[in-house]
């Protein structure tokens, strides 16, 4: 078993009146708009389970919409999150669904920025800390507890070795790596969690590699 | 470095010649990977945002809640003209308690100890006594690193979550956390006793169900923060008397997930039983449930 985190006992210091429904919603939020990369313009977010029964007596709506512009889970501007996204120019909606079976505090977000869009789909698995169980179609297990580097790019031999030595030459070492595909020789998406930060410069050089679509970093958080 | 159960933690003590305070900061200093000047920079914080916690809650009138508006401000306010019973020790640890709890539930900024549902229970206990005590803000943290000893021993023995335990799991764990560490370190009590307060409090609060109305983090968890703050400092003073727990901390914690196991699920956060299912809580719930659908 993991060593239990001190400040996992007392705290997280975070925004009530729940960790599951609101710490966790805004956490979800803000690993979407991270993985997009920039402004979140419009946001189709579809409940599910107890999401969906209960979001509004924990203001789970709130809480990810929060996220969603960028805050954490301790911010105080978090109540005033609706308005502020109108100031924003962020446009969303909420809805109820069936994800299937998937953690009952799950739900699926669409976000699109100037430049991409994306789908994520979370859950909020208790005391504030979630799990993305999809990203864009792709089956994921990604928490937050690592820095992660993700890519989509071809499925052909050699990408992935190209990316890890990427990796290995800045002295970044992987402690968990994922790879899946939809199709062989379509569409594949890395995550690399690792133990050390990622300089934008291992994301650039990442970017110019012959096969790789699109290439993503996301602090630990 | 391990914690797994209170026997171990206080042999920890013993075989370093370290305090409680100390041997936690030094297990979670390892546990990140980090330095133990970090982590009580850190427990610093934690012990700022808790006091800002309690000063926003007197103030709030619980413009973000559902059921419950402004519980500090209302015993503040009787308080204030005189119309409540006993010392003042005593009245400021339910004011705190309550202020916290409202200001949770009115998408405030407090910090989950163990939980959010219970965040009054220890900065209501442990911030009135300190302030009686006239403690150092030193002495506070280092209160706050055995409220966080005892959080750890509990969760590696049993739930802290209502869904998991019931209430017992949640407001009773905090209870004993803030009996033991709080209460009775800032006392001068032995290691001994501040485990001995934390078996005597939580043994108040077994068999204790989570039933909030309308799923709400409201009634009666508020109020029962008030309670369970009470009676930490009612356990911490029958242990500083030498009131034995008879039954020592880790077996009280293995009777509580035997108990939480043994609570049918309508009674472990669902609101399908107990106080959310009486008639008027019913009620309740289908008047806010009416105002939104998506």
């Amino acid at each position: 078993m993991a060593r239990i985190s001190l400040f996992d006992i007392v705290g997280p210091i975070m925004v009530g009146p729940s960790s599951s429904h609101t710490a966790g919603a805004v956490r979800l939020g803000l690993a979407t708009r991270r993985i997009l990369g920039e402004e979140v313009r419009k946001a189709t977010i579809y409940l599910h389970g107890s999401f969906a029964a209960t979001y509004w007596g924990h203001r789970t709506d709130v809480a990810l919409i929060a996220g969603l512009l960028g805050m954490g889970m301790a911010d105080e501007r978090i109540p005033r999150a609706l308005e502020l996204a109108q100031d924003a120019g962020l446009e969303y909606s909420f809805h109820s669904a069936n994800l299937g079976d998937v953690h009952p505090n799950s739900v699926e977000i669409k976000v699109q920025g100037d430049h991409g869009q994306l789908t994520v789909g979370g859950a909020s698995i208790g005391g504030g800390r979630i799990n993305l169980f999809n990203i864009d179609g792709f089956e994921a297990a990604v928490d937050g507890s690592y820095t992660v580097l993700m890519t989509k790019h071809r499925d052909e031999p050699g990408v992935i070795a190209e990316i890890t030595r990427i990796l290995a030459h800045h002295g970044i070492n992987i402690a968990f790596l994922d790879v899946s595909r939809k199709m062989r020789g379509s569409e594949a998406m890395l995550l690399a969690e690792t133990d050390d930060p990622i300089p934008s410069e291992v994301i650039e050089h990442v970017q110019r590699l012959p096969g790789v679509l699109m290439v993503r970093s996301l602090p630990c958080f | 470095m391990e914690i797994t159960n209170a026997y171990g933690l206080l042999e920890l003590c013993e075989k370093r010649g370290e305090s409680l305070p100390q041997v936690v900061a030094e297990y979670e200093a390892f546990r990140a990977n980090s330095s133990v000047e970090t982590v009580r920079a850190e427990m610093t914080k934690t012990l700022e945002v808790m006091r800002a916690s309690v000063n926003k809650g007197k103030e709030d009138r619980g413009e973000w809640a559902h059921i419950i508006k402004g519980y500090g401000h209302l015993f503040l306010e009787a308080d204030t003209k005189g119309q409540l019973l006993g010392g003042k020790l005593f009245k400021k640890i339910i004011l705190y308690s309550l202020s916290v709890g409202q200001y949770n539930a009115s998408l405030g900024r407090i910090v989950a100890c163990p939980t959010a549902g219970s965040c009054g229970v220890v900065p209501g206990a442990l911030l009135p006594v300190a302030e009686e005590l006239g403690s150092r803000d030193q002495e506070v943290v280092d209160a706050l690193f055995v409220v966080g000893g005892i959080g750890i021993v509990s969760a590696a023995q049993g739930p802290i979550s209502g869904a998991e335990g019931g209430c017992q799991a949640e407001c009773g764990v905090a209870s004993a956390m803030a009996a033991g560490a709080v209460v009775v370190h800032l006392a001068g009590g032995t290691p001994e006793q501040v485990f001995g307060a934390a078996s005597l409090a939580l043994q108040s609060h077994l068999g204790l169900v989570c039933d909030p109305l309308a799923s709400l983090v409201e009634v009666p968890c508020v109020t029962r923060n008030a309670t369970s703050a009470v009676s930490a400092v009612v356990a911490a003073n029958m242990a500083l008397a030498g009131i034995p727990a008879v039954i020592p901390y880790d077996e009280t914690v293995v009777a509580m997930k035997i108990i939480g196991k043994a609570l049918p699920e309508s009674l472990r956060e669902t609101s399908q039983g107990g106080l959310a299912t009486t008639p008027t809580g019913k009620r309740i719930y289908s008047e806010m449930r009416s105002k939104h659908s998506l």
